[in-house]
C-alpha cells in the first residue's frame, strides 16, 4: 500500500516545517490580537493597558480607514481590467504563430517587469514622473503635468506602474491557457468562423478562466498587500490620495506609534483577507 | 497582401510591447551614468557623457555595497533553511497518505495572502523586546514566512512526478525514507529545488517593508538603503539609479534563468 509510514517518520519530516511556519507565521498573529486589545504607544510605553474591544471600536467607526479600504479596491477595480484587457491583446499577440525569435524576445521582455524590486519601480517612478526633469513628461510633448504632487494624478501613476508590472504577469497567464487549446479544435473552429470573437468566446475563453480567477485572487491579495511600490513613490500622498490600507497600517503603527490601534486595524485587515479568500473559493472552487 | 499588412502589425506591436517592458531599465541605467547637473536637465537628455561616479560614490563612500551584502547574506540563509525545512516536508506531502495532509497542504500555500503588514507589527514588538532588531537572523526568519510556502508549492508538485516504483524498489533493498528522498529522489527533483530557490532568492532580495521596519544600520537591506537616499531635498537621483541597478541586475538574471517557471511560482496559493 502507498505511502503507509509510521507517525514518527511523518512527523519527522513534515514537522519542521509546521513548526517553523508556525512560530514565525502565526505566533506573530496572536501577539498582533493581544496588542490590539491594549492601549500601546510606542512612545508611552509605560501606559500599556488593556482597553478590551476599543481598539477595534475606533477602527470600525473610522472613517479613514474605510477610505484607505474603498481607496484599496478602487485601485483594485480600475488596473486589474486594464492588465486583464492588455494581457489578453498580449497573449493573443503571442499565440499567433510565426516569429519565433522576435516572440522569444518579447517574452524574456516580459518577464523582466514582474520580476524588478518593487522599491525600485517607486524610485524610477519618482525619476521618470517628475515634473521637471521627468522623460514621461517630455515623452508626452512638452507636458507639464505635476504627477506626484497632484492627488489624482498621483493615483493615475500609481495605476500605471500597477498597470506595468503586473500587466505581464496576466498576459503570460493567459498564453498557458491559450496554448491549452487542441490545436485540432482552434483550426476547426477557425475554419467555421472568421470571427476572431467568436473563437475567443466560444473556443479559447473555456480554457482561459482558470487563469483568470488565479489572477483574480492573487491580484486581490497583492493589492492587500501593496506597500513597497507605493512608499517609495508617494508614500501614500499628497495628502492621504495614494494611501492604501497596508500603508495606513504601516504609518499608524510605526510613524504615529500607535501599536495598539494598527494592531486591530492589521486583524480586521487579516479578516477581510479570509472572508475573501472563502468567498472566492466557494465561488470559484464549487466542484472542489 | 493582408497577410503581409498583419505581419507588419504583428512585428510592431511586439515591438512595442518589448520598448514598454525594457524602457523604464534603459531610463534607470541611463541615469544612474549621469553627473546630479546632468540627471537634472530639464526637459531630459538622452546624450551625454557617462560616468561610473555614482557607482563609486554610493557603493564605496555611501554604504551601498555593505547593504547589498547584508542583502545576499539574508537572501541566501533564509533560502537553505527554506529548502531544509521545505524539502522534507515536500516528500512527506508528496508521498506520505496521513490525516488532515490536505488542510496542511492549503495551510501552507495560503500563507502567501496574508498581507506583510499583519506580521510586521507584531514582530518588530517582539524582536525589540528579544533585542534583535537590526540583525540579520530577525529578516532570515520572518522571511520564511513567504519562502517555505513557495519551496513546499514547487518541490511537492516536483516529487509527485516522480514515479513510485522508485522507491518501491529502494524499499526492498531496505532503505529508509530518508534514504529514498535523498538518494533517489532529490536528485531527480533538482531542477524543482533550483526554481524555488531561485524564487526564494528574488523575493527575499526584493523585500522593502520588513526590511525597512526591522533594520537600521548593522543590518540594512539594499532596498532600503535605496530608500534612505529619498529625504531631504536635492535627492541625489543619479545615485539613487545606480544602486537601483545594482539591486535589479542580479534579481532579472535569475527572473531569466528561470523565466519558464516564473509564471508558475507566482500563481502559487490561485491554482492546483
Amino acid at each position: 500500500m502507498r505511502g503507509q509510514v509510521p507517525r514518527k517518520t511523518i512527523f519527522a519530516f513534515i514537522g519542521p516545517a509546521v513548526i517553523g511556519l508556525a512560530v514565525v507565521g502565526i505566533a506573530p498573529l496572536l501577539y498582533a490580537v493581544w496588542t490590539s486589545l491594549h492601549f500601546y504607544n510606542l512612545t508611552k510605553l509605560r501606559r500599556v493597558e488593556f482597553i478590551g474591544l476599543e481598539n477595534y471600536w475606533t477602527v470600525l467607526t473610522d472613517e479613514a480607514f474605510w477610505q484607505a479600504m474603498g481607496r484599496t479596491f478602487f485601485l483594485l477595480g480600475t488596473a486589474l481590467p486594464l492588465q486583464i484587457a492588455l494581457g489578453l491583446g498580449i497573449a493573443l499577440v503571442l499565440h499567433q504563430p510565426g516569429l519565433t525569435l522576435v516572440k522569444t524576445l518579447a517574452r524574456l521582455s516580459l518577464v523582466l517587469p514582474m520580476a524588478t524590486t518593487y522599491a525600485v519601480v517607486g524610485l524610477l517612478g519618482q525619476v521618470m514622473f517628475n515634473q521637471k526633469f521627468g522623460v514621461v513628461n517630455q515623452l508626452l510633448g512638452g507636458a507639464d503635468i505635476n504627477w506626484i504632487g497632484d492627488p489624482e494624478n498621483a493615483f493615475a501613476m500609481i495605476i500605471f506602474w500597477d498597470v506595468w508590472q503586473w500587466t505581464p504577469f496576466v498576459a503570460l497567464v493567459l498564453l498557458a491557457g491559450l496554448t491549452m487549446v487542441p490545436g485540432e479544435v482552434e483550426e476547426a473552429a477557425r475554419l467555421e468562423t472568421k470571427s476572431k470573437w467568436t473563437v475567443l468566446r466560444y473556443v479559447q475563453l473555456p480554457f482561459l478562466l482558470p487563469g483568470l480567477v488565479a489572477v483574480l485572487i492573487l491580484r486581490t491579495a497583492d493589492t492587500l498587500k501593496l506597500f513597497d511600490m507605493v512608499f517609495t513613490l508617494t508614500r501614500g500622498g499628497p495628502g492621504a490620495s495614494t494611501e492604501f490600507i497596508s500603508l495606513m497600517i504601516q504609518r499608524v503603527g510605526f510613524r504615529g506609534f500607535d501599536q495598539g490601534l494598527a494592531s486591530a486595524q492589521a486583524i480586521i485587515l487579516l479578516i477581510i483577507t479570509i472572508v475573501l479568500a472563502q468567498i472566492y473559493i466557494r465561488v470559484f472552487y464549487k466542484e472542489v | 497582401m493582408t497577410t503581409t499588412r498583419s505581419f507588419w502589425t504583428q512585428i510592431a506591436l511586439l515591438v512595442v510591447i518589448i520598448a514598454v517592458c525594457v524602457f523604464p531599465f534603459y531610463w534607470m541605467v541611463t541615469t544612474s551614468l549621469k553627473t546630479q547637473i546632468v540627471a537634472l536637465e530639464a526637459p531630459p537628455v538622452w546624450t551625454f557623457e557617462p560616468t561610473l561616479n555614482n557607482y563609486r560614490e554610493a557603493l564605496f563612500e555611501d554604504g551601498v555595497l555593505r547593504t547589498l551584502i547584508n542583502s545576499l547574506v539574508v537572501a541566501v540563509c533564509t533560502t537553505l533553511l527554506a529548502l531544509v525545512l521545505g524539502v522534507p516536508a515536500a516528500f512527506a506531502l508528496a508521498r506520505f497518505e496521513f490525516r488532515g495532509k490536505n488542510d496542511l497542504w492549503f495551510w501552507f500555500i495560503t500563507n502567501r495572502m496574508v498581507s506583510p503588514i499583519v506580521l510586521a507589527l507584531p514582530f518588530f514588538l517582539i524582536a525589540r523586546n528579544l533585542g534583535m532588531l537590526d540583525k540579520h537572523i530577525t529578516l532570515i526568519l520572518i522571511y520564511l514566512t513567504f519562502n517555505l510556502p513557495i519551496v513546499i508549492w514547487i518541490v511537492t508538485d516536483q516529487f509527485r512526478g516522480i514515479p513510485y516504483d522508485l522507491d518501491e524498489a529502494a524499499r526492498l533493498e531496505g532503505a529508509s525514507q530518508f534514504t529514498i528522498m535523498r538518494r533517489i529522489c532529490l536528485p531527480l527533483a533538482m531542477p524543482g529545488v533550483a526554481v524555488s530557490a531561485i524564487f526564494s532568492f528574488i523575493f527575499s532580495w526584493n523585500e522593502l517593508m520588513f526590511g525597512l521596519i526591522l533594520t537600521r544600520s548593522e543590518a540594512k537591506t539594499a532596498p532600503a538603503m535605496a530608500v534612505s537616499f529619498m529625504e531631504g531635498y536635492n535627492l541625489p537621483y543619479g545615485k539613487i539609479m545606480a544602486t537601483s541597478t545594482l539591486i535589479v541586475i542580479p534579481v532579472l538574471i535569475f527572473a531569466l534563468i528561470a523565466s519558464k517557471q516564473l509564471v508558475r511560482g507566482l500563481t502559487m496559493g490561485a491554482v492546483k
